[in-house]
């Protein structure tokens, strides 16, 4: 009884949320996390359970975002098809992909994921006749307000979740570990290797696919150095899976909270306070560093990774037992 | 038709012929032992055998039916499960999740898959490590685990790798009883040993190789009074 509790009240939380905060720009914020949970299960399940490192999420993400785009643009249908359609396209790019890209093990098959990533973004940018090159496409949303949004992102989230932790429990689940833990001995225990890594590569894809749809959706503008970015959403998403947790059903969620802030700190230069500080002191020099801290969040990133590997090798989630530790000695110094 | 057929295989390694022209057959029910010094080929037969390693010349069959150019994964569902010399535990599993995840090739509903599970993991004696994980074993209980998670796929036949090299005495008596409870179940084993007392006292009969060609095949009397065998293991010196 004593161990759900946490995400139980998260969950309560989370559905009273835009009825307490009514401003705009914490829902906002809200809804980022939740598409990240969404985005971060997605990567999990291919990289923490199966252990196939998936360096280009942005590829499934963008097909996602342009699949709902162009379903409004050109066929005037509404951009909200684009969440089931999104995510099967998705599938079907991630299903010829695992095909031929599984063959590769290691870090061979990540970076033949950051390709892919690259492929898309370098289609969607120079194919203008269809995707209006780096214009972007622009689509009418739906609401004003953004809690219709926000309910969206946290049925995804919670369909996510709860979905991962379903395939986790099942027989899908014991052989994405197993392909993760050693790929021979899976083999020699029947585990047709690269039929459940497809499986598990498709089952992301079309998580990270919907999520890419339900982002235009939301967002109204898309262009792709937006949604195909390598380090606003392929690096984005690694680290919201490391410092939450590789592996657990939970990382996903802690790492979107802790990412979203992140680099939220940063973009509003510590919201706001650095701007305040160079305001009040007059000091020239506070201005520059307050631009320059604001475009230095993928640094932050990059020190927020070494921090995580070096002290918390399993991530929040995985590591909740040594975070503990931490809190409990130094209140009873004496045990 | 033989149970388990080898037929002339042949495997090279660059210009080495790292298996050459290898036969032999397998009855259904006996301990066949394979037997050789160190880098003999043993090893490698087992890989043929399993599909991890793709054969240059030959056939081997199993139950009237051609495995090899299988899948590894495709010959176990044949029913012929295997078990590592370098044991490979999925190391951050626990014992059950371990044997759990093999079950699962012959019982799809999880509630099965984890009864076939225990009853595998308590016929192999590992009932005491079962919510370990696998990398906290020793490594007696990692071979053990080894030969678990092999026969949690329900094969016909096993092949064993040196199941009971690097084990204490005490371990070593336990293992040979181990593996003559797996033949008395109805499962056909074959056998890589080095440890002459195990192969000898166990095996129906045995097959010796050297620089990957048969020396000779009978039983294990027979095996251990040939000159060429006594030759490969001690050298010129000892030849009867």
């Amino acid at each position: 009884m004593k161990r759900p509790s946490g995400p139980l009240l998260l969950l309560v939380f989370l559905l009273i949320f835009p009825l307490i905060f009514r401003e705009g720009y914490y829902q906002h914020l809200m809804i980022l996390v939740l598409m990240w949970v969404a985005i971060g299960s997605g990567w999990n399940l291919i990289s923490g359970y199966t252990g196939q490192v998936l360096f280009g999420a942005a590829a499934f993400f963008g097909v996602g975002a342009y699949t709902a785009a162009l379903l409004s643009s050109k066929l005037e249908l509404s951009a909200w098809w684009g969440l089931p359609l999104g995510g099967l396209l998705s599938v079907a790019i991630a299903f010829p992909f695992g095909w031929i890209c599984f063959r590769l093990r290691g870090p061979y098959f990540a970076l033949a994921t950051l390709a892919l990533n690259e492929i898309f973004r370098h289609i969607a940018t120079i194919w203008e006749s269809l995707t209006d090159g780096m214009i972007g496409i622009l689509v009418m949303q739906t609401f004003i307000s953004k809690v219709p949004y926000y309910y969206v992102a946290l049925a995804t989230a919670i369909l996510s979740i709860v979905g991962v932790d379903y395939v986790i429990r099942s027989r899908w689940g014991y052989y994405f570990v197993s392909i993760r833990e050693d790929q021979d001995a899976a083999e020699s225990m029947g585990i047709d290797t690269l039929y459940y890594k497809m499986v598990s590569l498709c089952l992301s894809a079309f998580l990270i696919g919907i999520t890419g749809a339900l982002y235009t959706n939301y967002m109204g503008f898309i262009d792709p150095k937006v949604v195909f970015s390598l380090h606003d959403i392929s690096i984005m998403a690694i680290l919201v899976g490391i410092v939450g947790g590789v592996g657990t059903i939970y990382g996903p969620t802690v790492g979107a909270f802790i990412m979203v802030a992140v680099q939220e700190i940063f973009r509003t230069g510590g919201f706001g306070l650095l701007n305040a500080i160079g305001k009040a002191t007059g000091w020239p020099f506070m201005t520059t560093v307050t631009k320059y801290i604001s475009e230095a969040h993928v640094l932050s990133f990059g020190l927020l990774v070494i921090v995580v590997i070096l002290f918390l090798p399993n991530g929040i989630v995985g590591d909740w037992g040594i975070i503990k530790k931490i809190f409990v000695r130094s209140k009873k110094p004496a045990v | 038709m033989a149970f388990f057929e080898v037929r002339d295989i042949v495997k090279y390694f660059g210009g080495l012929a790292a298996v050459n022209r290898v036969s032999f057959e397998v009855q259904e029910g006996q301990i066949y032992g394979l037997i050789g010094p160190n880098g003999s080929g043993k090893t490698t037969i087992f890989n043929l055998i399993n599909g991890y390693f793709h054969l240059n010349k030959g056939q081997i069959w199993f139950q009237g039916e051609k495995i090899s150019g299988l899948k590894t994964h495709q010959i176990c569902q044949r029913g012929i499960g295997r078990t590592f010399q370098v044991v490979k535990p999925l190391k951050r599993m626990t014992v059950l999740d371990n044997v759990i995840a093999s079950a699962f090739l012959r019982h799809h509903s999880r509630a099965e898959a984890q009864a076939w599970a225990e009853a595998t993991i308590h016929f192999c004696g590992l009932t005491h490590f079962k919510d370990k994980v696998a990398k906290s074993l020793p490594i007696a209980s990692r071979k053990r685990l080894e030969i678990a998670r092999s026969l949690a796929t329900r094969p016909k036949l096993i092949l064993l790798d040196e199941t009971a090299a690097g084990l204490n005495p005490h371990e070593l008596e336990e293992a040979i009883a181990l593996i003559k409870k797996i033949r008395d179940s109805g499962i056909t084993v074959i056998i890589v040993e080095h440890i002459m007392k195990v192969i000898m006292s166990i095996s129906d009969r045995i097959v010796a190789i050297n620089h990957g060609m048969v020396i000779t095949e009978g039983t294990p009397t027979e095996v251990a009074s040939n000159p060429e065998v006594i030759k490969a293991y001690f050298g010129e010196d000892y030849r009867a």
